[in-house]
């Protein structure tokens, strides 16, 4: 009956405006991107490059003081989630979307116990008693490794380690049996050695689930070995997509490359200078005639700041947004290692100042 | 050399409701001239502890931090603020840390306002021009801003000026770069370690990226549950961790091309509550080399290489 391929969700086109006191803004210049069940996309950006703003118009919660104006499709399993009202956007969501948030003290309430916040998805819908609830809540939270599960069900919040509360969140997100999971930045507040563990906790039950995953982080490197693709924003734009051992190993717009470069590493070669990307990103209330990225790019030139970049397909899936893609044949990102010289430090690093 | 500030056996205990917290555990260290000493550790290992003790603020519970050679817990209270500007601090958050009512040239001239000690050569204005200049922002752009008129990149940059402005001895950057960007991350970590370099600073860098660590500081020192668990040259210790710690924090950071390793390394997952360690290795209770030993008595620092010392009864050898 259903065609073999419908994605978990589909993104098309999507134009997000925010109106803000100082006026709109544009956000989102038609993203478009699909996941399968069971899949991870990682999308990658710098603050303000919008990959918040797309999970959010995703499931459809902006602030209530904002009024966003979305065109394009935001597809779950071929159903509309934009173009229909608020009511019946919640039924049909359900337990479809859910979300892992950043900051795991914030986004669990403090006074509410975690029983009651890990089955809250499930009780919105239907009447749950106290043991049942109970039971399923020490369910899901043996499921993402909390140990000694029906103590940590009936303690607050702020009993529990910053790790310990991340689990609660993502066990809060899966008790509805979700398609599809939102998770933005979700181990950003928590230590290497515990982001670890919750990153292969989700990795698990995304295989386990088929659960659909879009992971947003600024962090490139945490995506490798994890996400199957990549999308790496820049001013609410998809600049480059592709399998992400493709992106991460031979990136093909000036961005990714520059971005790649300036991550410091544990491994390869000592950099006593790390290659920065100069300038800052375009004010998102001014229009941009072409590519948002020229006047930071070390290949831009004047075509770039008129007409907006053709989408490069260099295959395998692996395409950007570029009138200057970078060949395969340069891009070695171990090419720009910079000898320092005591003083360069200081004065060679260059101004951040946007574009007028 | 001789260290410019030199920390010895400094301890730190916190009285809770629950009991002694003991956030530091005899800890020593020492900054030298135009070094960073990075300090690693997860949350609640005692790296902010460790920076504040040293700043005597409040002073450690037991233990000594001197000063180019002044024991600072022997002077009185005017003497110390005599030499706080001395010492000077770079916080995480750069736009909390920043007065958003303020403009960027009266946030950078406040140690110069505050201690008046000393007029700057060619005034206050001027002397703000040049420290703004030392941090890449020409003073004719952004002097006149305020913090919300900041990127987190500069606004880190000011907070760094204002440092500057102190003529410190001693620079301590406590996570001063986690909240950034990458891009801004990259520009600050040059900065910090072009100023360390010309202006003879000594650093503490205070980190839980081993990255940034590695990129920022010329030693490390990585801490557990408030003790030091590891010390020695960046390089070496990345290269060859001898404590499973170490071992396991470089296991777990996630980097392009670097395939994942098996796993974590790791038997627990998170850390032992600081108000209730576990007795002897506090690091037991999730080191996959833990032996009855560990329980029972906590390691002694060894000197394992001429600038390497290891806390731990199993260290690791070779690479």
């Amino acid at each position: 009956m259903t065609p073999p391929h419908i994605p978990v969700l589909d993104v098309r086109s999507l134009h997000t405006h925010i109106h803000t006191a100082g006026g709109p803004l544009h956000v989102l210049h038609g993203v478009s991107l699909t996941i399968d069940a069971g899949e991870c996309l990682g999308v990658v950006g710098e603050s303000g490059s919008g990959k918040s703003v797309l999970a959010r118009t995703v499931l459809g919660v902006h602030g209530r003081t904002v009024r966003v104006e979305n065109t394009g499709r935001v597809l779950l399993h071929g159903d509309d989630l934009l173009d229909i009202d608020p009511r019946q956007r919640r039924r049909r969501l359900g337990g479809g979307i859910t979300m892992v948030h950043q900051d795991p003290m914030t986004s669990l309430n403090p006074v509410v116990r975690v029983v009651d916040q890990v089955t809250e998805s499930l009780t919105n819908r239907t009447r749950m008693g106290r043991r049942e609830r109970l039971r399923v809540a020490t369910e899901l939270l043996a499921a993402v490794d909390v140990p000694d599960p029906e103590r940590r069900a009936r303690a607050y919040p702020h009993e529990l380690s910053g790790g310990l509360r991340q689990r609660v969140g993502i066990a809060a997100a899966l008790a509805g049996d979700p398609a599809l999971l939102l998770a933005d930045e979700p181990t950003t507040a928590l230590d290497v050695t515990v982001q670890r563990t919750v990153l292969d906790l989700m990795d698990r039950h995304r295989a386990a689930r088929g659960l659909a995953t879009l992971l947003i982080t600024h962090d490139i490197g945490l995506l490798y070995g994890r996400a199957e693709r990549i999308a790496v924003m820049y001013a609410g734009r998809i600049v480059e997509t592709g399998p992400t051992e493709a992106v991460t190993g031979r990136p093909v717009h000036p961005y990714t490359v520059a971005l790649l470069r300036s991550v410091p590493r544990v491994t390869g070669e000592l950099r006593r200078v790390l290659p920065t990307i100069p300038g800052s990103p375009p004010d998102l209330a001014l229009p941009i005639a072409g590519c948002p990225f020229a006047p930071r790019c070390e290949r831009a030139s004047a075509v770039c700041g008129t007409a907006p970049p053709p989408r490069v397909d260099v295959g395998e899936g692996h395409s950007a947004h570029c009138h200057h893609p970078v060949g395969r044949e340069t891009t070695s990102t171990t090419a720009s290692v910079v000898v320092p010289k005591p003083a360069s430090a200081a004065t060679g690093t260059v101004v951040e100042e946007a574009a007028p | 050399m001789t260290p410019v500030l030199e920390a010895t056996g400094i301890s730190v205990v916190h009285r809770t409701r629950s009991g002694p917290l003991h956030a530091v555990t005899d800890v020593s260290l020492s900054l030298e001239a135009r070094r960073t000493l990075a300090l690693v550790g997860e949350s609640g290992s005692g790296k902010s502890s460790i920076a504040k003790a040293v700043l005597h603020l409040p002073p450690p519970t037991s233990g000594t931090v001197r000063l180019d050679g002044t024991d600072l817990a022997a002077l009185s209270a005017r003497e110390l603020r005599g030499l706080r500007p001395r010492m000077q601090m770079v916080f995480q958050d750069p736009l909390s840390s920043l007065n958003p009512r303020r403009r960027v040239r009266d946030i950078v001239a406040e140690p110069l306002d505050a201690h008046p000690g000393t007029p700057p050569k060619g005034g206050r204005d001027a002397r703000v021009d040049e420290l703004l200049d030392a941090v890449g922002l020409p003073g004719d752009l952004f002097a006149d801003r305020r913090p919300t008129q900041l990127s987190g990149g500069q606004a880190q940059r000011v907070a760094i000026a204002r440092a500057l402005a102190a003529e410190p001895r001693v620079l301590i950057a406590d996570e001063a770069v986690s909240a950034l960007d990458v891009s801004a991350q990259a520009t600050v970590l040059n900065l910090l370690r072009g100023l360390t370099e010309t202006l003879g600073l000594a650093g503490l860098f205070i980190s839980h990226d081993l990255g940034v660590v590695r990129a920022v500081s010329d030693d490390v020192a990585v801490l557990y549950l408030g003790r030091l668990c590891e010390e020695g040259p960046t390089e070496d210790v990345l290269a060859a961790p001898t404590h499973p710690y170490t071992a396991a924090l470089l296991a777990a950071v996630p980097e392009p091309g670097r395939a994942l390793a098996a796993d974590t390394r790791l038997v627990a997952a998170d850390p032992p509550s600081p108000l209730a360690p576990p007795s002897g290795c506090g690091f037991r209770t999730r080191c996959p080399l833990a032996t009855a030993r560990c329980a029972a008595e906590q390691p002694a620092t060894v000197r394992i290489a001429p600038d390497r010392r290891v806390a731990c009864h199993h260290p690791l050898t070779g690479a």
